[in-house]
């Protein structure tokens, strides 16, 4: 038996040194990340970077050529299997199955019964707006809808660490928005949630930490803000009434649509620009130290290596 | 609940709701109902009129004017063969036959006939040798023996038991109609399910739901609990028909007495009919599941699996044969060979019955097959679970098996 302290203090994913090559390419190499309880972890890449084969590593679907993988403090056994969700890339369930029947049914397979089951998916059908399907055909259902079967199917059996392959494809904006609102549910319960993907935009909302990977190798690994912050350029955003004139400090200015962004030289500080500003009482509708988006750090990292 | 029992219980249910399983399991007793009714029906109409021919002679030899009705053929006498020829030509006689001068000497007949056949039709060369013989022997011996002659042969063959007494069980044909409908429905089943399996592993494998299986039960139990779930639809339909089966002879030899009658079913044949339908249900459900791992499409899996569905029916192309030629070693080898063993075996338990050694040799082969094949299946199923798209050459899953 683990101690309270020691299961609250247990990774929920720890990935060591994994490495798989198929016959004609590398597919990922030597990566490692861990992923803790409670936290959401984003694993981003473009497409082709290795992020399913690594997630198929990790459910012992595929067996990686060399390197560890541990699942909530084991290697992947039955009873871990059974607190793990899974959203695989490309999604399909029984097409001639029921949609209630389809859930009860893999739920088993995760060791619920048939009752709580049942229960559980009613109760999960209420909250995705889909109860008045649950007799039907899972091939008579959009594939959205389908979708949001799938995700009920992974998260019923409450598992402790969720893993999402591509969750937002082929979803509409609305949906998108009920499938994140339910994840940060799951996160503020506790659970811990990987989610692959290769837009990388979609995670920097979610996120707290991320592994960006490329060519199968690691680019960029942990606290998103941190790495925002370590990415953040020497340069400040500003939308402003009338006239700007010269600041101390500001060696050019680039005007965009809607706002201009002002560089600085080394020595002056944002808050420095910002209340020389203030002093001279410029009207001022936006001020924003200036970051890159995942996109453009991703671009540059790559542009970096090559 | 374990989970291979939760993966059975799917596979079972979802098999005995398909259209096609519940069509094949009732159809047959509700052909054979069919088939009873019609036979009723059309033998108590009336008895059909057999249309009589006529057939001219030219008879060079001379001597053969009497007998000139044999059953329904009148035997007509030309002059000579032109004339049979214009018979012919003007439809007044179907065929004429010619007995040359030196016919007592070398045995040739000439026959003519307009119509394009095989070969001399079995009635009529009965016919015509039946005349023959009749004329020959005509005043020389008496009518009856000319007749005792004509057919002298009515064998009356009775089985002894080795205690002397009159076998329960006398063979023929009789005993062997039973086995060969079962092996026949057998093969069919066989066929049904394999498509079964090999389509509903393909399916997984095509829409990923295989991932999702997967990220909650391991290969064995995925596949241990689909071969079984089969195995176990299998039972419930060769309980149905077996079932059915006592009932309808009763109403078959009820109905139509004669040959019906003199059906049996061969001793041992219930539970050997038992055995080898699941272990054959179990053979093709593990032989379906590799096809399923090594074919990266539904589609393809069929193709796959054809190969060894055609080789179900093998026994039954050389029934012929084994009615002819019980004893030929090639039935041992099909009883052997688990893949045609189920059918072979049904089909020499009507006929002769099988060796006691025979037997149990075909059994362990089975068993062991399905335990091999069952074994390899799972083995290879991971390596080819996310090959979609491309079916690996068979030169990579030998070396697979061999590294994997």
């Amino acid at each position: 038996m683990r101690s309270w302290e020691e299961v609250v203090n247990m990774l929920a994913a720890e990935i060591s040194h994994i490495a798989k090559s198929f016959a004609d390419k590398v597919a990922v190499d030597n990566l490692s990340f861990s992923v803790a309880q409670g936290e959401m972890f984003g694993l981003i890449g473009p497409n082709g970077a290795g992020k399913t084969t690594t997630i198929r590593m990790m459910m012992d679907i595929l067996k990686p050529d060399s390197g560890e993988v541990t699942i909530l403090g084991e290697k992947l056994n039955e009873a871990t299997k059974n607190r793990l969700g899974y959203l695989p890339e490309e999604r399909g369930l029984y097409k001639k199955l029921k949609v209630l029947e389809s859930i009860v049914y893999l739920a088993s397979l995760k060791g619920v019964d048939r009752h709580s089951a049942t229960e559980k998916a009613n109760e999960l059908l209420t909250q995705t707006g889909m109860l008045a399907s649950k007799n039907k055909k899972i091939e008579e259902l959009s594939r959205g809808m389908g979708q949001i079967i799938q995700f009920i199917v992974t998260i019923i059996h409450d598992p402790q660490l969720l893993i999402l392959d591509e969750p937002f494809a082929g979803l509409d904006p609305v949906n998108t928005e009920l499938l994140k609102g339910m994840l940060a549910d799951l996160r503020n319960q506790g659970k811990a949630v990987i989610l692959s993907t290769h837009q990388m935009n979609q995670v920097e909302e979610l996120c707290d930490r991320i592994l960006m990977i490329n060519n199968g190798q690691d680019v960029l690994y942990g606290d998103l803000r941190e790495i925002k912050a370590r990415y953040r350029g020497n340069s400040v955003i500003l939308d402003f009434k009338g006239e700007l004139g010269e600041i101390p400090g500001v060696t050019g200015k680039r005007i965009h649509k809607g706002y201009t962004e002002l560089m600085l030289d080394g020595k002056t500080t944002p808050q420095q620009v910002l209340s020389h500003l203030i002093s001279r009482g410029t009207v001022i509708n936006r001020f924003e130290v200036a970051t890159p988006s995942l996109n453009e750090i991703f671009l540059k990292e790559v542009g970096k290596k090559s | 609940m374990n989970k291979t029992l939760l993966i059975f219980r799917h596979e079972f249910l979802h098999m005995i709701k398909r259209k096609a399983f519940i069509i094949m399991t009732l159809i047959v007793p509700v052909l054979a109902l069919i088939g009873i009714g019609v036979f009723q029906l059309i033998s108590t109409g009336e008895p059909p009129v057999v249309e009589t021919s006529t057939i001219g002679y030219v008879d060079e030899a001379g001597g053969f004017d009497q007998y000139t009705t044999q059953g329904y053929v009148e035997l007509v006498h030309f002059d000579t063969p032109s004339d049979a020829t214009a018979a012919l030509l003007n439809g007044d006689v179907s065929e004429y036959f010619v007995i040359p001068s030196d016919y007592l000497s070398t045995g040739v007949i000439n026959r003519y006939t307009l119509e394009r056949q095989l070969e001399t039709p079995p009635a009529i060369a009965n016919v015509i040798k039946n005349f023959l013989t009749s004329n020959m022997l005509a005043d020389k011996v008496p009518p009856e023996t000319v007749y005792r002659i004509e057919a002298p042969l009515g064998l009356v063959t009775t089985r002894l038991t080795e205690t002397g007494e009159v076998a329960t069980e006398q063979g023929g044909y009789g005993n062997v109609i039973i086995p060969a409908i079962f092996g026949l429905l057998l093969a069919l089943s066989l066929m049904l399910s394999s498509t079964y399996l090999v389509q509903g592993l393909g399916e997984e494998k095509e829409n990923r739901l295989i991932e999702v299986l997967l990220s909650s039960v391991s290969t064995r139990q995925l596949l241990t609990g689909k071969v079984l779930g089969l195995g176990a639809a299998g039972l419930v339909q060769v309980v149905v028909w077996l079932a059915s089966l006592p009932l309808l002879l009763n109403l078959a030899s009820s109905t139509f007495g004669g040959f019906f009658s003199t059906i049996q079913l061969p001793a041992n044949f219930l539970v050997l009919g038992i055995v080898y339908f699941i272990l054959g249900y179990l053979l093709f459900a593990a032989l379906s599941a590799g096809v399923g791992a090594i074919s990266p499409s539904a589609r393809e899996g069929q193709q796959l699996a054809g190969i060894y569905t055609l080789l179900v029916f093998v026994p039954l192309w050389f029934a012929s044969l084994l009615f002819v030629f019980p004893d030929s070693p090639v039935w041992v080898v099909l009883t052997i060979f688990p893949i045609t063993a189920p059918i072979a075996v049904m089909l020499r338990l009507g006929v002769t019955g099988i060796a006691a050694w025979e037997l149990a040799v075909s059994l362990a082969v089975m068993v062991l097959s399905i335990v091999l094949v069952m074994f390899l299946a799972i083995k290879i199923f991971r390596i080819y679970l996310l090959m979609y798209g491309k079916r690996p050459s068979w030169g990579e899953i030998i070396q697979n098996l061999r590294s994997g």
